[in-house]
């Protein structure tokens, strides 16, 4: 619905439209309507198995939809596959590196299948070595590198010929937080150079850092879109947990911390769970009412909605985390 | 036109990476080189002793058969490299690619060929230096080698097959080995089909292997090849001519898993 609104005023980098996919008796992809403009980070979040990397397989030309249809900057994924594939980079969960090349053969072998020119593609090669901080490790065999240097040198990859959308899937399962970062301080470049991004993602501090818009998809269907803010707000937003240093006055909290929430406070595992609508100030608010309610703090902190905090206000159920992605990456 | 030359380069790219990884994986090279060569001296020094060759020196019937068997296994860089690439995802990267598609599959096969020269190198070195005596002549000798190439070229499509229907490395190479290592056995190569059994006689003269050896080992050695060059050759493009569209097929149908 969303989607359909937007259409004939901004351009379209990628445009579905019901896309189904089944594999045998389970049904993937239940009818996708995404719209992605131009130059903006889309970012496609649910748990595993719910149909993110079907998806954008579909749009990379890896695999056929069943019904529906999607185009990639105007070509149609099935019928201009070979156009598609031109204007596309993709960059994957399982790192798709060569382990017995060099970082620099990977990025030139690449270069070459984009049909580069010879000395082309060895110059863009050096120049992406040298941007993604591997210009020291470019000589050695990809099989020692670390988990980071293989999802930079990935996302690298991805980017040889500069294409316009770059499909991310789950570009950070199973990385640590340092190389977290670093590869989404890669991605916030590219985007600010125009390129236009579709990632998936089950962590929705990764959506709401990156992506401009969300869609939230779980069995196959999309059940919400919208900027993170938005998100947010059917959620419920941030809250604020505080622990009392003395239990018995939980009750007196609610009471005085009532006109700063913006749901009921309420009691749970011994803290005070406070909703706010906005973070900023508020920790501060709390402090100052309970102080002057005379009520001692242990502990205070913010917490973020997660993605199961979507899920179970969007379902009403948890995630279904299935172990098989689970152990993806963790060489 | 344009399409042609991107997919010989495409094709030239992708035998290069293939070799590549030859040098890199040193187990790989070992079943290159030293394996083939421990067989070699294993039949001709342990076995060859108790087999009756009538007619000829057992090293120079040992040569022709053991070289086609080896230059047979040597596609299964090609079986090992695409299950590897399944696996690991990188088969995804490949088809996003603006690549011509098949050059996955005729990149590795063609960088099959230079391996198998490499093998032949080895082997027939060894061979030289434990006594096998090349008695035909020049042009046939060539012939002989074309032939062992194009037979090489042609398992490498059965092992690219193997590759992309096995659901790891491991089973693909389980695959390769357990199904044809025993055909290579029952055939001319390492034994004289007329001392085996005369239930497997009829299967062993019909083994295409035994047309394969018989003719190398006429070509190579001088003597008349009766219907065996042509049968070998027919036979090695027949397997080109199924197992090529075969792997193509599975090609196109793979998914990462």
């Amino acid at each position: 619905m969303i989607a359909a609104a937007s259409v004939g005023t901004v351009p379209a980098a990628v445009e579905t439209s019901r896309l189904h996919k089944r594999y045998g008796s389970v049904e993937a992809l239940r009818g996708v309507d995404l719209f992605v403009e131009k130059g903006s980070v889309f970012g496609l979040l649910g748990p595993n198995g719910a149909g993110k990397t079907t998806a954008v397989r579909i749009l990379t030309t890896l695999l056929k939809p069943d019904e529906g249809s999607a185009r990639v900057v105007g070509y149609d994924v099935v019928r201009e596959a070979a156009s598609v594939r031109r204007e596309i980079g993709l960059a994957g969960q399982y790192a798709a590196v060569d382990e017995n090349l060099t970082g620099f053969e990977n990025l030139d072998m690449v270069g070459r299948l984009y049909h580069l020119g010879r000395g082309h593609s060895r110059s863009r090669a050096r120049e992406l070595l040298e941007s993604f901080d591997l210009a020291d490790a470019g000589g050695r065999l990809v099989r020692t590198y670390s988990g980071g240097m293989r999802r930079r040198l990935d996302l690298a990859a991805a980017l040889v010929a500069r294409p316009p959308v770059l499909f991310l899937d789950e570009p950070t399962t199973g990385l640590d937080l340092r190389s977290r970062i670093g590869l989404w301080e890669a991605i916030e470049v590219l985007v600010s150079e125009g390129t236009t991004v579709l990632l998936t993602t089950q962590y929705l501090d990764e959506a709401d850092r990156l992506a401009d818009r969300i869609a939230v998809i779980d069995h196959g269907l999309v059940i919400a879109e919208g900027t993170s803010q938005e998100l947010k707000d059917r959620v419920g937003g941030e809250r604020i947990d505080i622990h009392l240093c003395d239990d018995s006055r939980g009750g007196e909290a609610v009471a005085a911390l009532a006109s700063i929430a913006s749901d009921r406070p309420f009691l749970e595992d011994g803290s005070v769970r406070v909703p706010v609508a906005e973070r900023r100030g508020s920790i501060a608010d709390a402090v100052r009412r309970l102080d002057d309610a005379g009520i001692a703090i242990d502990d205070i902190s913010v917490s973020e909605p997660t993605l199961d905090d979507v899920f179970l206000n969007l379902t009403g159920r948890a995630t279904e985390p299935e172990a098989e992605e689970a152990e993806v990456e963790s060489k | 036109m344009t399409a042609l030359r991107y997919g010989i380069s495409d094709t030239l790219v992708l035998a290069k990476r293939s070799l590549l990884r030859i040098p890199r994986q040193p187990d790989l090279l070992v079943g290159f080189t030293v394996q083939p060569v421990l067989f070699i001296l294993l039949f001709v020094y342990v076995l060859g002793g108790a087999i009756q060759t009538p007619g000829f020196d057992y090293v120079d019937y040992l040569m022709p058969g053991i070289i086609v068997q080896s230059i047979a296994f040597g596609g299964f860089v090609t079986a090992l490299g695409l299950a590897d690439d399944l696996k690991k995802g990188l088969m995804d990267r490949f088809r996003s690619l603006p690549m011509t598609r098949s050059a996955l599959l005729t990149g590795r096969t063609l960088g099959d060929v230079a391996t198998n020269i490499f093998q032949l190198v080895v082997m027939f070195s060894v061979g030289l230096l434990i006594g096998f005596n090349f008695s035909g002549s020049v042009g046939e000798v060539i012939a002989g080698i074309a032939l062992l190439l194009l037979i090489g070229y042609a398992f490498s499509w059965v092992f690219a097959f193997i590759g992309l229907v096995s659901s790891s490395p491991e089973a693909s190479n389980a695959y390769g080995f357990t199904i044809l290592f025993p055909v290579t056995f029952v055939s001319s190569a390492f034994v004289p089909v007329d001392s085996m059994p005369s239930w497997l006689q009829p299967i062993a003269e019909h083994n295409p292997f035994t047309y394969m050896v018989n003719a190398a080992r006429a070509l190579f050695l001088g003597i008349p090849p009766g219907d065996n060059v042509w049968l070998a050759l027919l036979w090695t493009l027949a397997i080109i001519a199924v197992f090529a569209p075969l792997a193509a097929w599975r090609y196109s149908r793979v998914v990462a898993r």
